[in-house]
């Protein structure tokens, strides 16, 4: 399999505008005879069934909430980039392009990021007409903030909601087509497979999460804006239910995996506190403006840390990184924290978090003014912990928070399965290795809102899908499948719930494939995670039956799917020999234990094909070619 | 710690419930209610028994999908928080706490803890929204708002939708519910154009949804997690009776 990125060729500013007058058009009386099926409505799913039914499509959505208001888009914290330049301090799409695809180390698509760039700007205008109630200036216009390190103010946000926000705007355009009967919403409904014939995606099964129900739909596309992987480690800033299932299904079924290993983990959260913790809640990293990060010098120092004196603290981003001090990038910042903690230099009752410290800040601005920059995070964190941030230093430690890896998708953002898109986090396409700060919202509502609507309209023009017969063997054959591996999590009545072998994979791949991998390790996670594989299948308790809302059983089959994905993960990070963006094999470091890349071996999209039940998934590469920016090294000494 | 649980269990809509009494021990004040609730279901379900059904997801206070009254109070009474953000500490050990479902008409409950909040659906339908097509907005910048006004509307559209507001008011009433959509899209000119028809038609779904009357006694605004205040009633009172008498 060739894998063809489509991407047009030409002047990089005039790709998609070329593209766009390139593509077939639908006819408008036309377009209700297809049917689309929009799995996921987040940011990406919210926008594309928006804009699908808009345009006069016959939408149907898909969400596994009691509304599609609930996807974990809403928990975005700090803002959407847009390269408006309204500050006037030299921003433009070419540099807002140069610095994603800088900060994914250079493991994008040179086309796609450019286009992300591009379209920011209408995103902003389209949201402003929606009534998302962004930050305004006292003379009324947009206000901006600078934001992960960019040294542009080019963050447009509304406080600490602006998922919230941006998805309430699309949610609302989904409200009004769902009322003019443009959209049919499933809620409660999750996808458990998907319908293909001859190469062609047709239709998707679903369980209804509130009867049990098994159903098929049948559809002329289908867009799979899923989200991300980041609960494979259990612990991670995403919300319970966000799982692997429909793009690991997808994957089973013939999509391709691409850089599953690329996974971002996120310096500023609240650390673990014990066992039974269900999820970690993450802290903006704008705190780190201000907050400065330390641990004690002597191990096991139990003093309380103000009784610490400064000459036995170390403050090692700062003595690390003089230029850059506690504002490294992400996956640096993570990075050291885990060493110190790994020295057993860590603080707090786990030894697994560093200080992050606004004594010198609150002395040198006073309490008001930080409580007016951060108020409402002190607050959380207090709400939290228990602690009072303004009298004693928070403790916070890196988790699990985006994943850059996803399904392949070409230009057009469909996968390798003929009339299967995917966007937004549940693609790999445009952060590469890393992805910079307020760049998933853009990402998600530029697929949703301005890619998807012109790439799958040329799509039904060109191959003119015809929908299968309900009655179709492919259609009986996924029905079949779904419910007898229902039947065969419920029959094994073990004595262990889904949680604790959860709980075991998570850790397993947080110590062998979260902030530091090398090849001893990843390979011990192989046979550990195959053990859990064979206890879990003899010995997991599914209580409650499948005709019934059954969060025991929803759990387990997502958890089969971790079970098999992790491996996938797993081999994409043995495979990839080089350290780049969050990526990080202690076998390719420079002297300083920084990331060294091998852009002559690795410059490529890795890319996995399933081959079947316990085999070796199948590599396939893409290889990236840049025309326009010159591979560099970071350094942030 | 240690504490009594009486939970409300009930298998479906038309069954009947009852409390159901768990004791809890050991429990570290540094968890959360939900993972407090997490603990009992493990073990529950190790031993073949049903868990406690109760819709979360987030669990950091945003996403609106948890609500549990406890000891009669949404949330657990805490102020600005969600249950899932409520930790272990907030009790006394030995405690007896109370856990029920949200009580309304018009959200049915579907199993155990979970009620169904479609009747909320209905409402944002009739008109939560600003009729702009995808493509046909202008310059984000061509529309300057008043800090003030846009700091309004922000605190209006804050709501998470997640019914405690319904769950606090004896008439099981959807009024600040309603009226921060209709605020949040009011206090901003892009609202303005379909405001009239909004208020009417988003006032007429609450009604005919199965919720209660209001009569202004701003339990619903003390139990909001978010702080919705009581004057967005205020002003959903004004501008519905304008828009019924002017248009």
């Amino acid at each position: 399999m060739e894998l063809k990125s489509k991407a047009p060729g030409g002047v990089l500013a005039d790709k998609w505008n070329n593209h766009k007058f390139a593509m077939k058009l639908v006819n408008p009386s036309n377009r209700r005879k297809f049917t689309v099926l929009v799995v996921g409505t987040g940011l990406a799913g919210a926008s594309a069934a928006a804009t699908l039914a808009e345009m006069g499509y016959h939408v149907k959505s898909f969400c596994i909430h009691d509304t599609p208001r609930r996807a974990h888009s809403i928990a975005a914290q700090g803002g959407i980039n847009a390269a408006k330049n309204y500050q006037n301090d030299g921003d433009s799409i070419y540099r807002l392009f140069y610095d994603t695809i800088k900060g994914g180390d250079y493991r994008s698509r040179e086309a796609n990021v450019y286009r992300l760039a591009e379209l920011s700007v209408n995103i902003i205008d389209h949201c402003v007409a929606q009534g998302v109630p962004f930050a305004r200036e006292y003379g009324g216009l947009l206000a901006n903030r600078s934001f992960g390190g960019a040294q542009v103010s080019r963050t447009f946000y509304a406080r600490g909601q602006t998922g919230q926000q941006l998805l309430l705007g699309a949610y609302a355009a989904m409200n009004k087509e769902i009322a003019q009967g443009n959209i049919e919403m499933y809620t409660s409904h999750e996808m458990l497979d998907l319908i293909v014939k001859n190469d062609v995606a047709q239709g998707i099964i679903t369980r209804n999460l509130r009867t049990g129900a098994i159903k098929s739909y049948i559809g002329h596309a289908v867009l799979l804006c899923t989200g991300g992987y980041g609960n494979v480690y259990y612990l991670s800033t995403n919300a319970k239910a966000s799982n692997v299932t429909a793009t690991f299904r997808a994957y089973k079924r013939g999509a391709l995996f691409a850089n599953p290993c690329f996974t971002q983990i996120h310096p500023t959260c609240i650390p673990v506190s014990g066992d039974m913790q269900s999820k970690l809640t993450l802290m903006s990293e704008s705190l780190r403006n201000d907050g400065r990060v330390w641990v004690p010098i002597q191990k096991d120092d139990t003093r309380k840390p103000s009784a610490i004196p400064e000459a036995e603290r170390d403050y090692y981003l700062e003595r690390m990184y003089p230029s850059f001090g506690n504002l490294v990038p992400r996956d640096v910042a993570s990075r050291r924290a885990k060493e110190v903690c790994d020295k057993g230099l860590g603080v707090g009752g786990t030894k697994l978090a560093v200080y992050l410290d606004f004594s010198n800040a609150i002395e040198r601005m006073g309490a008001a003014t930080i409580r007016g920059k951060y108020g409402n995070l002190f607050e959380m964190y207090e709400r939290i912990t228990g602690d009072n941030p303004y009298q004693t230093p928070m403790r916070i430690y890196p988790a699990v928070h985006y994943t850059m890896g996803g399904l392949w998708v070409d230009y057009n953002l469909m996968s390798t399965i003929k009339g299967l898109f995917v966007l937004g986090e549940a693609n790999f396409s445009d952060h590469g290795a890393n992805r910079l700060g307020a760049s998933a919202l853009m990402q998600g509502l530029a697929d949703g809102y301005f890619v998807i609507p012109y790439t799958l309209s040329h799509y039904l023009a060109t191959e003119r899908p015809e929908l299968i017969a309900e009655t179709d063997p492919s259609v009986s054959e996924a029905e079949t499948k779904a419910q007898a591996d229902i039947a065969q999590l419920l029959a094994i009545k073990g004595s262990k719930p889904v949680d604790y072998f959860h709980r075991k994979l998570g850790r397993i791949i947080w110590d062998y494939c979260g902030m530091a991998r090398n090849e001893a390790g990843l390979k011990k996670a192989f046979s550990l995670t195959k053990d859990l594989k064979e206890e879990f299948f003899s010995d997991v308790a599914v209580s409650g039956t499948a005709t019934d809302l059954n969060a025991s059983l929803e759990k387990a089959g997502r958890m089969v799917d971790y079970l098999e994905f992790s491996d996938v993960m797993l081999i994409d990070a043995l495979e990839r020999r080089e350290s780049c963006g969050a990526h990080f094999r202690e076998e390719y470091q420079s002297p300083e234990n920084e990331a060294r890349r091998n852009d002559d071996d690795f410059s490529h999209v890795a890319a996995w094909q399933y081959m079947g039940a316990g085999q070796t998934p199948k590599l396939h590469q893409e290889q990236l070619v840049f025309e326009n920016v010159e591979l560099t090294q970071r350094s942030y000494k | 710690m240690n504490f009594t649980l009486k939970v409300w269990r009930q298998a479906n809509e038309t069954s009947r419930g009852s409390l159901e009494t768990h004791s809890v021990t050991d429990v570290s004040p540094d968890i959360s209610f939900l993972e407090m609730l997490d603990a009992l279901n493990e073990h529950l379900e190790s031993q073949g028994k049903d868990g406690i059904a109760f819709s979360h997801d987030c669990r950091e206070g945003i996403c609106g999908s948890c609500g549990l009254m406890i000891n009669g109070r949404p949330h657990g009474g805490r102020k600005n928080t969600t249950v899932c953000q409520l930790h272990m500490r907030e009790f006394d050990d030995h405690d007896v706490i109370v856990i029920e479902p949200w009580r309304a008409r018009a959200f049915p409950v579907v199993k155990d803890l979970v009620v169904s909040r479609k009747s909320f659906e209905k409402v944002l339908q009739a008109g939560g929204y600003v009729s702009v097509r995808t493509g046909s907005a202008p310059e984000a910048n061509s529309l300057p708002i008043a800090k003030e006004e846009a700091d309004r509307a922000f605190l209006s559209a804050t709501c998470i939708g997640c019914g405690a507001c319904v769950a606090s008011c004896k008439n099981a009433s959807a009024m600040l519910f309603t009226a921060a959509k209709v605020n949040h899209l009011y206090l901003l000119p892009q609202g303005k154009v379909e405001h009239k028809r909004r208020v009417k038609n988003m006032v007429e779904a609450m009604d005919a949804s199965g919720f209660g009357n209001c009569t202004n006694q701003a339990e619903c605004s003390a139990a909001c997690p978010k702080g919705i205040t009581y004057d967005n009633i205020t002003r959903l009172n004004r501008e519905y009776l304008k828009s019924v008498f002017t248009t």
